[in-house]
């Protein structure tokens, strides 16, 4: 295992994960040789999990109606695909998670930088926003169906909620801890206003606010899951409590792997953003 | 053209020949105090056009309080500080302060400030960058550099502006040994060809000797030894000349400060 070619599996270690090797070879920018290894590395787990949930399935070791296996799962997702009913609910979903993102990440944003800049900012609502970030939003539930019943405005207002204080926390301290010495020099240089704030403040708060941003989305699919499973008549959590109605276990665990999918997908999303915006970071060099 | 050429070779022999671009400077009973602390008391001082002036002394003497009051960064409680005509001052710390998301190019020409953004900018932070030897540099993140090339940076970024007063805290304390000199002889090399007033302050006694023309000594709070270096330049280090201006000037310090060694002798 020591020896430096085996450190890595070669194609030939993967030969009957036909199904997934499809999958990698139609992922951009995979090239042959070593970038493809290292490529491959991450996907190794899930592969090897996927060849076993298989497996268990065929020999019978799971009972269908408990997990079926991933075969039963694709087809069901092949299933709603020709029908159009997944990308419906994907559609629906995605509209509400990027709805509540764009308004409470904007509201987070906006109280962070206003607090960060101004002392008399934090000492007027800082307290009341960290009294606030305490209670779990999801106790809410309740409440936001008391109110706005299981219409959109209940699963933009959890999501906003949800996502406020992760952007609004980390924007807050990236700005507060924004290297002083900087601002010194800046400001020996003639910087001030908006310029010393778009050259040297938001760019130094900047990896701290990506931060944020990533525990938001996270925050975010969460209380759409949460929102969708309890109150809604679309979205990927409406489409599995619906199937749970009919005991259709694989349309649930369809909508457990593409909540999982778009999870990823956000998740690239930051990383993307990160290389794009922190390429001057070391530690966000490409990896 | 030729006689501006021999003008700013930097070879030349002598007092700085370079166009005049230095100020006088001089305070009057400059006073400055931190709460209860009086850190400098009056400072009486003359610093003439395009001097190189060192300022050593103990920790906490003041001398970097004085020499941010001479960069405006911080007012004097009392007294005056005029300098004989207005001026780009600029002032380089211990670190570069460079901006880590900006390159290289982009942090010199923060030096230019509003002017940042006229037609000869690009060319002028070109140049400030060949005449710190960084050449090729200019779309480095600063991450990429080394710790004596981000104070190059940091000198091109003071001096793109071609300020008449250039102001320097240890700017070579956190550098290695052999990287100090070779800013030093960097520092001494854009000088001679600029020909800026420069002051310098240092913990080190031998950093002060071969740079300055002047080693001011400060301690508590005013000036207390006015040391004028008539050695030409550049210095050989560990001269006999020099090693008898050190011994002289550490035996103040020791004297007065026997309980705090951090100097370099």
């Amino acid at each position: 295992m020591t020896n430096e070619s085996h450190a890595l599996p070669g194609p030939g270690a993967l030969a009957g994960v036909s199904a997934a090797r499809r999958r990698l070879r139609a992922l951009p920018g995979v090239a042959a040789s070593a970038p493809l290894r290292q490529a491959l590395v991450p996907w190794l787990l899930p592969i090897a999990l996927v060849v076993a949930w298989q497996a268990a399935a065929s020999l019978g070791l799971l009972r269908s109606n408990v997990l079926p296996g991933p075969a039963s799962v694709l087809a069901a997702g092949w299933r709603l695909t020709l029908s159009g009913e997944l990308a419906d609910h994907i559609a629906a979903s995605t509209a509400r998670a990027v709805a509540g993102l764009v308004v409470g990440g904007g509201l987070g944003f906006a109280l962070g930088l206003l607090n960060g800049l101004s002392r008399s900012g934090e000492r007027l609502l800082d307290s009341s926003i960290q009294m606030v970030r305490t209670i779990p939003h999801l106790a809410l539930v309740p409440l936001v169906i008391l109110w706005f019943g299981i219409d959109e405005e209940a699963k933009l207002f959890l999501v906003a909620l949800g996502v406020l204080f992760p952007v609004y926390v980390n924007t807050f301290h990236g700005i507060r801890t924004v290297d002083a010495q900087l601002l010194e020099m800046a400001r020996s240089y003639g910087m001030g206003g908006l310029e010393l704030f778009r050259r040297v403040v938001l760019p130094g708060a900047l990896p701290s606010i990506l931060v944020g941003l990533r525990y938001a989305l996270g925050i975010m699919w969460l209380t759409l899951i949460v929102a969708e499973t309890i109150a809604a008549r679309s979205g990927i959590g409406y489409l599995a409590m619906n199937a749970r109605e009919f005991m259709l276990v694989d349309v649930v665990i369809l909508a457990i792997l593409v909540y999982a999918l778009l999870g990823k997908l956000a998740d690239v999303v930051v990383r993307t953003l990160e290389r794009r915006f922190l390429a001057w970071h070391p530690g966000f060099r490409d990896a | 053209m030729t006689a501006i050429t021999i003008a700013r070779d930097p070879m030349a022999v002598g007092e700085p020949t370079a166009p005049r671009r230095g100020v006088g400077i001089a305070l009057l009973g400059v006073r400055r105090s931190f709460g209860p602390r009086e850190v400098l008391r009056g400072i009486d001082l003359a610093v003439e056009a395009g001097q190189f002036v060192a300022v050593v002394g103990p920790s906490g003497c003041g001398k970097s309080t004085l020499l941010r009051l001479l960069n405006g960064i911080d007012a004097p409680d009392g007294g005056r500080i005029a300098f004989e005509r207005p001026t780009a001052a600029r002032i380089m710390f211990q670190e570069a302060r460079l901006l880590p998301w900006a390159r290289v190019a982009d942090n010199v020409a923060v030096g230019l400030g509003p002017r940042r953004k006229e037609p000869g900018a690009p060319a002028r932070v070109l140049e400030a960058l060949a005449a710190v030897g960084l050449s090729g540099r200019e779309a480095d993140w600063p991450a990429a550099l080394s710790g004596g090339q981000r104070q190059r940076v940091a000198l091109a970024r003071a001096l793109v502006s071609e300020p008449g007063f250039l102001a320097l805290d240890e700017p070579f304390g956190a550098l290695d040994a052999l990287t100090r000199i070779g800013m030093q002889s960097l520092l001494e090399r854009v000088w001679r060809e600029q020909g800026f007033t420069a002051v310098l302050v240092t913990h080190d006694v031998s950093e002060a000797l071969a740079l300055a023309d002047r080693v001011l000594l400060i301690e508590e709070g005013r000036i207390a030894l006015d040391l004028p270096v008539d050695l030409p330049r550049p210095r050989r280090r560990g001269s006999v000349a020099l090693a008898a201006l050190e011994e002289r000037i550490l035996r103040i310090l020791l004297r007065q400060d026997r309980d705090q060694p951090d100097y370099m002798i």
